[in-house]
């Protein structure tokens, strides 16, 4: 477990490097999240409430979920760092350490999103108070909840991300795979538009995703839509989530660590 | 000017015929370019599942503002958009190679990696536009007509400007180089929407600032003959062509101050 922590604070502190590429896309999210809440605005001029959220609640929605993109990594498709190692042969050098494979990876993705949540995710919400009314965590237990959730949604998406980096190894074709990945990520997760706007039969599937686990349920937890019981399940259903993945992930690993051919030379 | 064009079409088939060695991969990029980007053409469709009239526009009136937007800034993206890896060349040291080169820089930065799979969002660009045009209900007089290829090209433009600019930036902040989709993408995702669901102020800086208004929405005012909420004179929604043009003089007074600017990183 110490080696874990060591392996994510020194990917903290390479993170942090980034700031200023950071503060750069929080900049082009806050934008995003002006057009997409003025978008939400004009359609809820139109009618109240649209599946259970009301206008200030889709706003909210909106500068929440362009805050996630950076944590998330909603557009990085798989890993593509690791996908390099592989290409390069570097990877074997991966695969000899002491250590869990998948839990090293994890640990330096847990690490990159701290910096993350800092940089990208607290300034879209704070220009977005400034200039519209937010909907805030209305109970102590939800401030509990909250980075819970977004811990848990970080876990889910790296146990996603690592899946398909599997995948990308075994097909021999990282381009294609990462962008079906990004293709369902972008569309199931809710940061295109709120998921409860989902047509009626598409929006059960939808939520029961993955992909919802990441963007729509913390932003559902951030916005009070659930609290007791309910606020238990949703977030169990996030760790169960990140637990079939991963274990999906480790099954996976141990037929590409068999199959992986490393060129020397 | 005829050696620029002729050098940018070199590269240009250069790339794509390096692109496809890899048949497969190629269409396969360009098929997921068009789903990615018409992920946006779905959203409007999920938002007028629940209206029929979105900030007073029909769906077909949405979806010409969709289509128009989308053409131009699909072939700006395709022919200038790598301009936005000028922070790469910086960074990497391969724009002291590009100065040396007997080609206009912004031509080589334009033309590299050059790839058709950026055609993929024209496609379904272009598709939607054709289902708005056949569908919309507008009085087709000549200026009308007229107007719409007027706007499709003055957009191409003014999108390639303001990425021209955008890339500027960064012969000044290498590091900054994600603020620029604010405005390039941005620009092409609000230009999707009527422009009358922003704040007024919003759509003064979008007009006067940035003028990203005059891509397609002030234009689609004389041809969907819908009211402009500035209230602005009539000759404005023909002045498309006059802020592209100025628009790229701006761009490339910028440009070459950028590049007079440039200091090698030296390493």
């Amino acid at each position: 477990m110490r080696l874990y922590l060591a392996v994510a604070r020194a990917s903290v502190r390479r993170h942090v490097t980034y700031r200023a590429a950071a503060f750069a896309g929080a900049f082009a999210n806050i934008v995003f999240g002006l057009i997409r809440a003025y978008v939400l605005i004009a359609l809820f001029q139109t009618k109240p409430e649209i599946g259970g959220y009301d206008v200030a609640a889709a706003v909210t929605f909106c500068f929440l979920t362009q805050g996630l993109i950076g944590p998330i990594a909603v557009f990085s498709g798989g890993l593509p760092e690791v996908a390099q190692r592989f290409r390069s042969g570097d990877i074997a050098l991966d695969l000899y350490r002491p250590a869990d494979f998948q839990g090293w990876l994890l640990a330096t993705d847990l690490g990159r999103a701290v910096p993350d949540f800092c940089y990208r995710s607290i300034p879209p919400l704070l220009a977005g108070a400034l200039v519209f009314e937010l909907r805030l965590p209305d109970s102590p237990a939800l401030w509990l909840a909250v980075p819970v959730t977004a811990v848990l949604a970080v876990v889910v998406s790296f146990a996603l991300r690592y899946l398909v980096m599997l995948a990308a190894t075994l097909l021999h074709d990282e381009r294609g795979v990462s962008s079906v990945a990004t293709i369902l990520a972008l569309f199931f997760s809710g940061i295109m538009i709120p998921l409860t706007l989902f047509p009626a039969w598409l929006r059960p599937i939808a939520e029961l995703s993955p992909w919802a686990a990441t963007i729509q349920v913390p932003a559902d937890i951030f916005l009070g839509r659930y609290h007791g019981f309910a606020l238990v399940a949703v977030l169990a259903g996030q760790v169960i989530w990140a637990l079939a993945l991963l274990g999906l992930g480790r099954v996976l690993t141990a037929r590409v660590r068999r199959r992986v051919v490393v060129q020397g030379g | 000017m005829v050696d620029a064009v002729r050098a940018y079409c070199l590269l240009a088939r250069t790339w794509t015929r390096a692109a496809a060695q890899y048949p497969a991969s190629l269409a396969m990029l360009t098929l997921s370019q068009l789903v990615i980007t018409g992920m946006d053409a779905v959203v409007i469709l999920i938002v007028f599942q629940h209206t029929s009239s979105y900030a007073g526009f029909s769906l077909p009136e949405v979806m010409f503002l969709y289509g128009t937007s989308g053409v131009s800034f699909a072939i700006a993206n395709s022919t200038i958009g790598t301009v936005d890896q000028l922070g790469q060349h910086i960074r990497a040291g391969t724009f002291d190679a590009i100065l040396l080169r007997p080609v206009p820089a912004l031509v080589q930065v334009a033309a590299d990696q050059f790839s058709p799979r950026r055609l993929g969002k024209l496609v379904q660009a272009v598709v939607v536009l054709w289902v708005a045009l056949a569908t919309l209900d507008v009085d087709w007089t000549a200026s009308r007509i007229a107007l719409v290829p007027v706007m499709i090209v003055s957009g191409v433009f003014i999108f390639g400007a303001i990425w021209v600019l955008g890339a500027t930036y960064q012969f000044f902040a290498v590091e900054a180089a994600e603020a620029m989709n604010a405005a390039t993408y941005g620009g092409n995702f609000v230009t999707q929407y009527p422009l009358s669901i922003l704040s007024r102020d919003a759509i003064r800086a979008l007009t006067w600032v940035i003028p990203l208004a005059f891509v397609n929405w002030l234009p689609a005012l004389y041809i969907l003959d819908q009211p402009d909420p500035l209230g602005l004179p009539t000759p404005v929604q023909f002045a498309s062509p006059l802020v592209a043009l100025v628009l790229c003089l701006i761009a490339a007074l910028v440009w070459r101050a950028g590049v007079r600017r440039y200091r090698s990183t030296g390493s």
